[in-house]
């Protein structure tokens, strides 16, 4: 089985406007926005449920507050993080991004 | 399940998995938002609108900075008039432009506030160009956030200083020609001009490395207010998707390439480092600064010995008498009113110069018609401790009526257990009041036998003195003495004080108080 990813989001569907900015801006291109409708009648996003480095860059393009939740693995997680040599690359160029 | 619900059985999942929260709400945005009944999860900005994203790195660098008790933040008008739905913090929310007019009052008579003028380019770059200009010329310690998206979103695309040249909006269908409608004004560079800013930076919202720029400077910008340093400003190019006719992807790739090459990313000015010139935020109030041992102040026995006496001619043209601690209130609030002539605003100034005679803070604020001698007048004067917020008196303490217009017209505002002085014999037959208490004086019968009916509102400040003991009759003495030239009017007004006095003491005191329905005598 494949190691849990680093990150992870919570979209609050009740929030979302489905704009698709965290969609476009999500470097590992792990967001979507749902095929069907939310209670406003809009598209929202949704985690694909993999690959989330939990880089924080969808909070931040988002302009809802509460919209995103962003999670990242509680410690330890050094081997993990060491043993995926691409993850920690991508890693970095997002937190540089922050 | 609820969505509500479903979102939370869904976040204790992802804990369960062993993972912690890094990004969410901010505490500093409230939970719920209370505008409309089914709305209060979202805010009311169109999708992908920038003010979203601006209003998230304000809560955030506020929530950082340990703030969020201290902060006001002033609303403008324009898209963003509801903020004060979302950020849970002090809010204001001002007239078209004036945000940084109202910032000033609030970081002046609160100067440990944190104080934030949030405006749009309609706003601030518009009808409001005068108040930011000078907000930012006089190094107003506040700090403002200025969200241009180079059109005026709220009221449906109408052009705005900002606006591109060839931009099309409603008031440009064919596009901004200079020839026509003038150059885009670049506000930043505009205020980096002037002396007094400390800060003023541009930044964008156009993708996520700008967007990390822009939250560094929002945080450094109130930074500096916090460490007192002066006047900041931020600049944020902001997508408008819905007025731009474009999705929000396009929206935002339209501020990187459109605005930014005309509204360049810069800082423009950085003084942070250099020693802050206009340090004391803001100066001492009157009776702060009294206290500090002005070699003008008279001890408080002076004052008991000089009541009652007036002043030589000539003799300490503005004695400062500091007696604050003696003041029976923290602030004091008189409305004069009355007709043009009646000496109404005259009335307001001499007992706001009496004030400041006295150490007091004060305010005078005038209002009259155009025609300056035969309209009606008012003006509200306040007499304070601390620093005076507002000028205007909403439920004034006191209301001097020089006339039953007046009377009728604004007792009714008259703070509960207040008190009324009005200038007649006796009330109008059908007046009634329960609020306030209210004297009669017959004022301009009493100014017409000392020899001039200009006395009058000298008689009514008699009154008021010995009434209201408000301020002393020889800070009043004192103050006629130097105001007022002629020879023959000084004797009459010392007359007429004297008289306004007497009147209390003699016809009021003695038992004849009018009340509600009744009259002074
Ligand atoms: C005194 C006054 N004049 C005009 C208006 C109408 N008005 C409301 S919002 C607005 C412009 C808002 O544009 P901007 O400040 O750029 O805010 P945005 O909506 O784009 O964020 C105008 C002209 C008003 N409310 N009050
Ligand atoms: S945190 Fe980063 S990686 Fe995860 S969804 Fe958001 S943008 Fe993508
Ligand atoms: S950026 Fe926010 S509002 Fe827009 S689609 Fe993503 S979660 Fe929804
Ligand atoms: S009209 Fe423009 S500025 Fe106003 S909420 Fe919509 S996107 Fe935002
Ligand atoms: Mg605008």
């Amino acid at each position: 089985m494949a190691a849990p990813a680093r990150g992870n989001i919570l979209i609050d569907t009740e929030e979302c406007k489905g704009c698709g900015l965290c969609v476009e801006s999500c470097p590992p291109e792990c967001l979507e926005l749902l095929p069907e409708l939310n209670a406003y009648g809009v598209h929202p996003a949704h985690y694909t449920g993999a690959g989330c480095t939990g880089c924080g860059i969808c909070f931040y393009c988002c302009p809802e507050p509460g919209a995103i939740t962003v999670y990242r693995l509680a410690p330890p997680t050094k081997p993990l993080v060491h043993g995926d040599a691409q993850d920690k690359v991508q890693g970095e160029s997002h937190a540089a991004a922050l | 399940m609820s969505t509500n619900a479903k979102n939370e059985a869904q976040a204790s999942e992802i804990q369960a998995a062993g993972y912690e929260v890094t990004h969410s709400k901010s505490p500093v945005f409230y939970s719920v938002y209370e505008r409309k009944g089914d709305l209060q999860n979202q805010t009311h900005y169109c999708p992908g609108c920038g003010h979203g994203i601006a209003h998230k790195l304000i809560a955030e660098a506020v929530e950082e900075l340990g703030l969020q008790d201290r902060t006001i933040f002033v609303s403008p008008v324009g898209c963003s008039v509801f903020a004060y739905y979302y950020v849970d913090v002090g809010n204001v929310q001002l007239a078209h432009g004036r945000a940084p007019a109202g910032a000033t009052g609030i970081k002046r008579t609160r100067p440990d506030s944190i104080v934030i003028s949030y405006q749009g380019d309609g706003d601030l770059a518009a009808i409001g160009t005068a108040e930011i200009i000078h907000a930012a010329n006089r190094g107003e310690h506040i700090t403002v956030f200025f969200v241009n998206n180079a059109i005026y979103g709220m009221t449906g695309g109408q052009m705005a200083p900002t606006t591109l040249v060839g931009q099309k909006s409603t008031t440009s269908p064919f596009g901004r020609r200079p020839i026509n409608e003038g150059f885009p004004l670049h506000m930043a560079e505009l205020i980096a001009q002037l002396e007094a800013p400390v800060y003023v930076e541009r930044v964008a919202l156009s993708d996520n490395k700008n967007i990390m720029k822009a939250r560094k400077a929002v945080r450094k910008a109130l930074e500096i207010q916090r460490d007192g340093k002066g006047f900041s400003f931020v600049e944020i190019l902001s997508p408008c998707p819905t007025i731009w006719a474009k999705d929000p992807v396009e929206a935002r790739k339209w501020v990187a390439e459109a605005m930014i090459p005309n509204f360049p990313l810069n800082v423009f000015k950085d003084r942070v480092h250099e020693p802050v010139q206009n340090a004391v935020v803001p100066h001492h109030t009157v009776p702060e600064t009294l206290e500090i041992g002005d070699p003008r102040i008279g001890t408080q026995t002076d004052v008991h010995l000089h009541a009652g006496t007036a002043g030589a001619p000539g003799e300490q043209s503005a004695p400062v008498t500091a007696r604050t601690q003696q003041h029976h209130f923290d602030t004091f609030g008189i409305k004069v009113a009355g007709f043009g002539g009646q000496g109404v605003l005259l009335l307001g100034q001499l007992l706001t110069e009496m004030g400041m005679r006295e150490g007091l803070e004060v305010s005078w604020l005038p209002s009259y018609g155009p025609e300056m001698r035969s309209g009606s007048a008012h003006c509200h004067v306040c007499l304070a401790k601390q620093r005076i917020g507002s000028p205007l008196l909403s439920h004034p303490d006191v209301l001097v009526a020089m006339n039953e217009i007046s009377l009728r017209k604004f007792a009714p505002h008259v703070a509960a257990g207040g008190l009324i002085l009005y200038n007649a014999a006796r009330l109008p037959e059908d007046f009634q009041l329960p609020q306030a208490r209210i004297i009669c004086i017959p004022a301009s019968e009493m100014a017409d036998k000392l020899g001039s009916t200009k006395a009058t509102n000298i008689v009514m400040m008699g009154a008021l003195l010995e009434e209201t003991e408000c301020l002393l009759p020889a800070t009043a003495e004192g103050v006629l003495e130097t105001k007022v030239k002629k020879v023959a009017l000084k004797e009459i007004n010392r007359k007429a004080l004297a008289a306004g006095r007497d009147f209390i003491d003699h016809y009021v005191r003695v038992g004849a108080v009018s009340q509600p329905d009744g009259f002074a005598y």
